[in-house]
Order: C-alpha cells, then sequence, then structure tokens
C-alpha cells in the first residue's frame, strides 16, 4: 500500500477510474439531457453553452450520451472479466491440480481458442449470438477466457509442488481444503493483475463491437456506437467522433497505469 | 537437437490444437439462435428453400456426422458458399487476403522502426526525461483505440490538410504510388499499437541484458558505450523481440477488422463483418479458419527463429 501512494501516476489513474465510476452511477443526476431525446432542430450543433460537447445527428446531447455511455463501458470491462474468473478459477484448479488426461483436454482446447485472435472470437460470437450489449459481454468473456484459464493452471502447477501444501497433503488434508485453503488464496494476485489489464481490453472491445453494430443497440448510448454514427459527419461534426474516444481513451490509459502499478506492487518480479 | 527434429516435433504438437480449433470454428454454427437452416435461409423463407439448405448442409444428421462432413470438405480446401455472393468462400479469401497480408506487413514495418529505437533508447537511458517519454507515448499506444484513432487521422490528413485519401484501396500492381497513399494511414493506425508492445519488451530485454557479464566484461575492455549498446545488447536482446513479433501478428489481424473497415479498405477484415452483417456464416466461418491457421502458423515460425537464432537451444 505504501507503494501505491508513493508512485503518483498509479494515484491519478486510481483517481480517474474512480470518477469514471462515480460518472456511471450518478448518471441520471449529472447528464443535462436525456441521452436519447431527439431534438430535430438541434441537429449537428457544435459545442456552445447550451450543449457543452455539441450535438449529434438527430440532436441528441453529447455530453449526456458521453455520460450515460460510461454505463455501458464499465459494465462491459467488468463483467466479461467477473466471466473469465469465475469459469477459470474453478476449472483451473481442476487442470493444475488433476493432470492428467482431464488437464490435456483443458489444455488443449485453451490453446485452440488461443490461436483465434481475440477480437474475431468476439466478433464471430457475437454475430452467431445475435447483436446486444449482453451477447458482445458473453462474447468478450469467453474470448478473454483462455488467458485466465492458462495463468490459474500455471499458478496451480507451481503452488503444488510448494512445500506448505505438502505439509497439508501429509497431514491429511483433504483436495477439496487443499485447494480452496491453501492454494487458491495465492492464485489471488497474478488473477488480480490479469484483470485489471484485461478490463481495460475489454472496454475497447465493447467499443469496437458497439462500433461495428455488434454491441449496444440504438438508440442507447455506447461510446463505440456514438463513433459509428460520427464517421459519417466527419467533415461536417468532427465533435460527434472526437469525445467519446477520449473518454475511451482516458479510461482505458488509466486502467493501464493501474495494471502495471498492481503487477509492480504485487509481483516480486518487478519493481 | 538437429532443427528438422525440433520443426517436426513442433509440428506433432500442433495436430491436436488445429482439431480443437477446427471444433470450435464448427461449433459456431451450434450457437445460431433457433433452426439453423432458417437463419442460414435469410430471406429465403418458402420451404423448398429451407428444405434444400436443411438437406445440403445436412442439419437433419447427427451434429458429429455434421463435423465430419463439414471437416472432409474443409481438408479439401472447401469452405463452403457464400450466400451473399454464391462464390466459393476459398476463392473469395484467396482475393482478400493478400490486402490484409500488406496492410499487416505495413504494419509491422511502422511497430519496428518505431518500437526497438525507442525500446532502446529509452533502456540506454533509464529513469531519464526520454525514457519517461517513451514509456508514456508506448503506454498511450497501447491504450487508445484504433479505431478512433483512425477517424482522427482522417479528419486531420484527408478533411482538414487534404494530404491523403480519406478511404480506399489501390492495388500495388495497378499503381504502386496510389497504393502506398492508401496504406499509409492504416498502418500508421494499426502500427502505434504494437509499437507501444514492442518498445515495452524491447526495454524490458534491454535491460535484462545490459546487465549481463558480458556487456560488463565489453564496458571493462573499454568498447565504445555506442557499440556495447547495439552489438553485445541488442543482439541478445532481439531474440525473445522476434518471437513476439510473431505472436503480435493476432493482434494485427484483430486490429485489421476495425481499421479496413473505418478505411474501407477491402480485405479479410472488412469480409469479415460484411459477412457478419449478411449473415453469411460460412464467410465467417471462413474468416475464422484462416486467421487461426495463419496465427498458428506464425508461431511455429516463430518458435523456429527462436531456436535458430539462440544457440543455447541446440546442444
Amino acid at each position: 500500500m505504501r507503494r501505491w501512494l508513493r508512485r503518483p501516476a498509479a494515484l491519478i489513474a486510481s483517481g480517474v477510474v474512480a470518477a469514471f465510476v462515480a460518472v456511471a452511477l450518478a448518471a441520471p443526476h449529472l447528464a443535462p439531457y436525456d441521452p436519447i431525446a431527439t431534438d430535430f432542430r438541434a441537429v449537428r450543433k457544435a459545442p456552445s453553452g447550451a450543449h457543452v460537447l455539441g450535438t449529434d445527428e438527430v440532436g441528441r446531447d453529447v455530453l449526456s450520451r458521453v455520460i450515460w455511455g460510461a454505463r455501458a463501458s464499465l459494465l462491459a470491462g467488468v463483467i466479461p472479466v467477473a466471466l473469465a474468473l469465475t469459469v477459470s478459477i474453478p476449472l483451473g484448479l481442476l487442470s493444475g491440480y488433476a493432470g492428467g488426461w482431464i488437464d490435456g483436454l483443458i489444455m488443449r482446447l485453451t490453446d485452440a481458442m488461443l490461436a483465434i485472435p481475440f477480437l474475431i472470437v468476439a466478433i464471430a460470437l457475437a454475430a452467431f449470438l445475435g447483436p446486444s450489449l449482453t451477447n458482445a459481454m458473453l462474447a468478450i468473456g469467453i474470448a478473454a477466457l483462455p488467458t485466465f484459464l492458462r495463468l490459474a493452471r500455471g499458478t496451480v502447477l507451481a503452488l503444488k509442488t510448494e512445500e506448505y501444501v505438502e505439509a497439508a497433503r501429509a497431514l491429511g488434508c483433504s483436495h477439496v481444503r487443499i485447494a480452496g485453503r491453501h492454494i487458491f488464496p495465492n492464485m489471488v494476485a497474478p488473477l488480480l493483475i490479469q484483470s485489471s489489464l484485461t478490463v481495460a481490453a475489454a472496454v475497447i472491445a465493447e467499443a469496437s463491437l458497439s462500433f461495428l453494430g455488434l454491441g449496444q443497440q440504438p438508440p442507447a448510448p455506447s461510446w463505440g456506437s456514438m463513433l459509428n454514427a460520427a464517421q459519417r459527419y466527419l467533415s461536417q461534426a468532427p465533435w460527434i467522433a472526437l469525445y467519446p474516444g477520449l473518454v475511451i481513451f482516458s479510461l482505458v490509459m488509466a486502467l493501464n497505469v493501474l495494471g502495471d502499478a498492481l503487477r509492480d506492487a504485487l509481483d516480486p518480479r518487478y519493481g | 537437437m538437429s532443427l528438422a527434429r525440433f520443426v517436426a516435433r513442433r509440428i506433432v504438437v500442433l495436430v491436436p490444437t488445429l482439431f480443437f480449433v477446427s471444433v470450435l470454428i464448427f461449433s459456431l454454427q451450434q450457437l445460431l439462435p433457433g433452426d439453423a437452416a432458417l437463419a442460414l435461409a435469410g430471406e429465403e423463407r418458402d420451404e423448398t428453400a429451407v428444405a434444400a439448405i436443411r438437406a445440403r448442409y445436412h442439419l437433419d444428421r447427427p451434429v458429429v456426422v455434421q463435423y465430419a462432413i463439414w471437416m472432409g470438405k474443409v481438408l479439401r480446401g472447401d469452405l463452403g458458399e457464400s450466400l451473399r455472393s454464391r462464390l466459393p468462400v476459398s476463392e473469395l479469401l484467396a482475393s482478400k487476403l493478400p490486402v490484409t497480408l500488406e496492410l499487416a506487413f505495413a504494419s509491422m514495418l511502422i511497430a519496428l522502426a518505431i518500437g526497438i529505437p525507442a525500446g532502446v533508447l529509452s533502456a540506454a537511458r533509464r529513469g531519464t526525461v526520454a525514457d519517461l517519454a517513451a514509456n508514456l507515448v508506448a503506454l498511450s499506444g497501447l491504450s487508445v483505440p484504433h479505431f478512433w484513432l483512425g477517424i482522427m487521422l482522417i479528419l486531420l490528413f484527408a478533411v482538414r490538410l487534404g494530404w491523403l485519401p480519406a478511404s480506399g484501396y489501390v492495388a500495388p500492381w495497378e499503381n504502386l504510388g496510389r497504393n502506398l497513399t492508401t496504406i499509409l494511414l492504416p498502418s500508421i493506425v494499426l502500427g502505434t499499437g504494437v509499437a507501444g508492445v514492442m518498445m515495452r519488451h524491447t526495454r524490458g530485454a534491454m535491460l535484462q541484458t545490459l546487465s549481463a557479464d558480458y556487456v560488463r566484461t565489453a564496458r571493462a575492455k573499454s568498447v565504445p558505450e555506442r557499440l556495447v549498446i547495439l552489438k553485445h545488447a541488442l543482439r541478445n536482446a532481439l531474440i525473445p523481440v522476434i518471437t513476439l513479433g510473431a505472436i503480435e501478428f493476432g493482434r494485427l489481424l484483430s486490429g485489421a477488422v476495425l481499421t479496413e473497415q473505418i478505411f474501407a479498405i477491402p480485405g479479410f477484415g472488412k469480409l469479415l463483418v460484411d459477412g457478419v452483417f449478411n449473415r453469411d456464416y460460412a464467410v465467417v466461418q471462413g474468416v475464422v479458419l484462416v486467421s487461426a491457421g495463419l496465427y498458428v502458423l506464425l508461431n511455429l515460425l516463430a518458435d523456429v527463429l527462436y531456436f535458430v537464432a539462440n544457440p543455447r537451444l541446440r546442444g
């Protein structure tokens, strides 16, 4: 914790992420306009006093949509990672602890999933499942799964030969107790580091899927889908494209800095 | 171990991986909500058309039989037919792949040209302003959503300054100059992300080699610092970076999907996205299959390069 406070970058990044969370939670109170209310008297208006970040192609307030869009992005950052963790911890424990053909099968499947590039898995899954924010999150979670699974299993393999695990086994602890009480607590740090970096990747992946029309469906606001519409009005209304991208960039950058700092603080190999 | 034995052993390990890849890609079809034949028929909803599709794709047979039939065709290079264009999927893939490969190659050149010198500089001047700046730029390259960077570059260089075309693609054999101008912005967009990863890894590897004994010896012999860095440290630091280059190719293929969409480049990624929107499932499966195949091959290549570059593995 002290090392944490000594890193100004990590401190600023924590603040930025906390601010995004606060904005997402308080969206109904912070947004000056209804994010899906169209106003055809105010189409593609440049930033002004009435609309601080301007309006989009159907007269919706860009600032309000950016504020509400934080919900979709943060959800899409956290839920896929939670999904990947929930599946990979028990499977990784099973694979690493049991070994044998179970381990072989799980690892070959993991290799196969890793062979397909991340976003291509997510796009293909979203395509076959049908476009929606829920399916996009599911697709991102599945695409992120093999990395977590491999990490969880690798950690279990390393921990299995530790002396305190041997000691627990010699004392006659059951397999479930060894896995749960002795191995699992030591898996938390590497999985936490991976999670924080994957949240950043998932935010970008959701924006990408929504940009392609495979994530959040209109008129619900999402930073990615805002950019999709924005591209068509680039020469007349560049502000529609500028702000959603800037917020994605800031959030992802803050999450990456946080991930790096966590790794430096928790992983003895760095720092 | 000889090189031939090493390669043979790696290929044997690949067989089960490729088998599971094919199972995963085949299973995508099982995710289609409701009746797959109806979904595959698209707009043609009359019963004879749906029945024809059901018979043609053997949808009335057990899943295992369906897989065997599908795999048999894939092994003979038959990836089915596009529902939209009625062209064989393999033909579509063959015509789009070179475009994406050119884009990926150009992006990789940009990534190496920026990433490696930046990594060397920041390792050699560890803790200075240059190091901090290089790290900040690498982190930005990793964090920026590339499709947004593409839109911003179009806004600046095409819309405002008018220096480069906003979108489109000209094949190199038609007009090399136009080809390079159309590919420049998309390659920068894709290259910067990979440059960030390359820079971080080069820096890490350089810091390790710079603290190695042989570097200390070279310095003790008063070898000029430039030579110590470029000849003694960099040469060894590059070995892990080569491997990374091949793995990062997967990121390039992923990134190409959005970049091609933004710059309207008729490549692999655009084929995938168009396939998704036309509900052209055979095309989607084909693109996923080929990108996985390419990725596996590149990983094999990376392992071989690593083996060749690292005499200690040959013993």
